[in-house]
């Protein structure tokens, strides 16, 4: 690992003004990933401002008929809220999947959402929910979020502070993990609205997609069966040692029915 | 150079460190508490799990500044002077360890599922135990030591 400074500011300006001190310095949430990350020094920032100082940033809130998660929120906070339990425990359990439990006591729904890994399972939930992910600049919908392999749409310096979640009626998420890591080889989010059924994969392609066949399926007919016969294409797909792409087309089905089942 | 300071198994310790210390370096390197082991230094194998604030983390990824102004129990904190911790005494008794590189990260691991799940199933076990790999064993024991252990935290 490459030195840098650290730096530990306690509000948000001071954050503001850490980050934009120089083009080199990043934001530090959890370090699941950054720190591993730095180790193979992949990347050679000159600041980490570290957003542990934030107060407020951590929490769980029901705000109206929407779910508030602060970016620094850990996977193991958003596993056990009450709230979230209680109104989408879809999203509760996706976070109680994330990795092992020493990932889930540091690791951050802001930190993993700005990610953008491929195979991570927030971008599912993000975008099947179309949650509107709150900057410090600007509020940006799910579908507009993640725009490829580690690429969002973030800018330098941009921080999320928050995920605001819109309730959907009924909501699951099933993951087929990696057997190593607990990363997805394919992991798939349904959600449905009185207006529509949104279904998003994640870990099979470069980035997180929707499918859209599966969706008017699901719209006419919310049962695991009306997924019979909707093949999505391997074309694109993620081909790796895990898994070739067809086999992970094969299992975006096979999730899908899951998702869909488990919603009842 | 910045310095950090903890609490580490009850007793306040300061060090000099870089941006880029790991916290397990300053347990190990520095305040020489070698229980703490660093088995793939990648995040993936949780020998070096220590418990900051309560909680267990891989001390292989905290940075000694990220941990600054917070309480760390490594696996040397345990015992009570010549007297083993029931789950360290488990491990013994249930002989959850063969090589034993993997087992300071698997006590603290298991005082932590113990604390959560004090009547904690084989399934529970297994599940919390997914960010701690052990090369020896095959886990068996190990499932038992956890088992036991936490009967005896029960009992207190
Ligand atoms: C062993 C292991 C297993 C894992 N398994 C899984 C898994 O099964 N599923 C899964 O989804 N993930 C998994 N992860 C990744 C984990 O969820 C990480 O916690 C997450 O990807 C990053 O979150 P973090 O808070 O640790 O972020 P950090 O590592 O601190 O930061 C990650 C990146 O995001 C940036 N960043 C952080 N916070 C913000 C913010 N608020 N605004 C803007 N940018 C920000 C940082 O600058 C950095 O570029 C695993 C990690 C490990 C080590
Ligand atoms: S040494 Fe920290 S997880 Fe392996
Ligand atoms: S006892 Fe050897 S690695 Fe677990």
């Amino acid at each position: 690992m490459y030195d840098f400074d650290y730096q530990r500011p306690s509000s948000m300006p001071e954050v503001k003004k850490a980050l934009a001190t120089s083009t080199d310095a990043m934001p530090l949430a959890g370090g699941q990933t950054l720190i591993p990350t730095l180790k193979q020094r992949l990347r050679k920032p000159a600041v980490l401002v570290d957003l542990q100082g934030l107060r407020g940033f951590n929490e769980v809130q029901s705000v109206g008929d929407k779910i508030v998660i602060g970016a620094m929120a850990t996977h193991a906070t958003v596993a056990a809220s009450p709230i979230l339990r209680k109104r989408l425990p879809a999203l509760a359990a996706l976070a109680g999947g994330i990795g092992d439990p020493h990932v889930r006591n540091r690791g951050t729904i802001g930190g993993s959402i700005a990610n953008a890994d491929p195979a991570a399972d927030y971008p599912a939930a993000v975008v099947a929910l179309n949650a509107d992910v709150v900057t410090d600049r600007r509020t940006v919908t799910g579908d507009a979020f993640f725009k490829g392999l580690f690429e969002t749409s973030l800018e330098q310096g941009e921080l999320i502070t928050s995920v605001h979640v819109k309730l959907p009626e009924k909501a699951a998420y099933a993951k087929f993990p990696n057997p190593a890591s607990r990363f997805a080889l394919v992991g798939v989010f349904v959600a449905k609205f009185k207006d529509g059924v949104r279904v998003a994969v994640t870990g099979a392609g470069p980035t997180v997609f929707r499918v859209k066949t599966m969706e008017e399926a699901l719209a006419k007919s919310f049962a695991a069966a009306a997924l019979d016969g909707i093949a999505v294409p391997a074309s694109g797909l993620n081909s790796d040692l895990h898994a070739a792409a067809d086999y992970r087309a094969h299992l975006i089905g096979v999730m899908a029915k899951r998702a869909v089942a488990a919603c009842s | 150079m910045p310095t950090v300071s903890l609490t580490v198994n009850g007793k306040a310790a300061n060090a000099t460190v870089e941006g880029r210390t790991l916290l397990v370096q300053v347990l190990r390197e520095t305040l020489k508490l070698t229980g703490t082991h660093v088995g793939c230094d990648t995040s993936q194998c949780g020998a070096c799990v220590v418990h900051v604030d309560g909680k267990p983390v891989k001390s292989c990824t905290v940075l000694a500044l990220q941990a600054d102004g917070c309480a760390v129990t490594s696996i040397e904190g345990l015992s009570q002077g010549a007297d083993l911790h029931p789950m360290q005494q488990a491990f013994r008794d249930c002989h959850g360890l063969q090589c034993g590189f993997c087992t300071p990260g698997m006590i603290m691991t298991a005082v932590d599922i113990a604390k959560r799940h004090p009547e904690a199933d084989e399934a529970t076990i297994r599940r919390e135990l997914e960010g701690n790999l052990c090369r020896c064993t095959g886990y068996a024991n190990i499932v038992k030591a956890v088992q036991t252990g936490a009967a005896a935290m029960r009992q207190g």
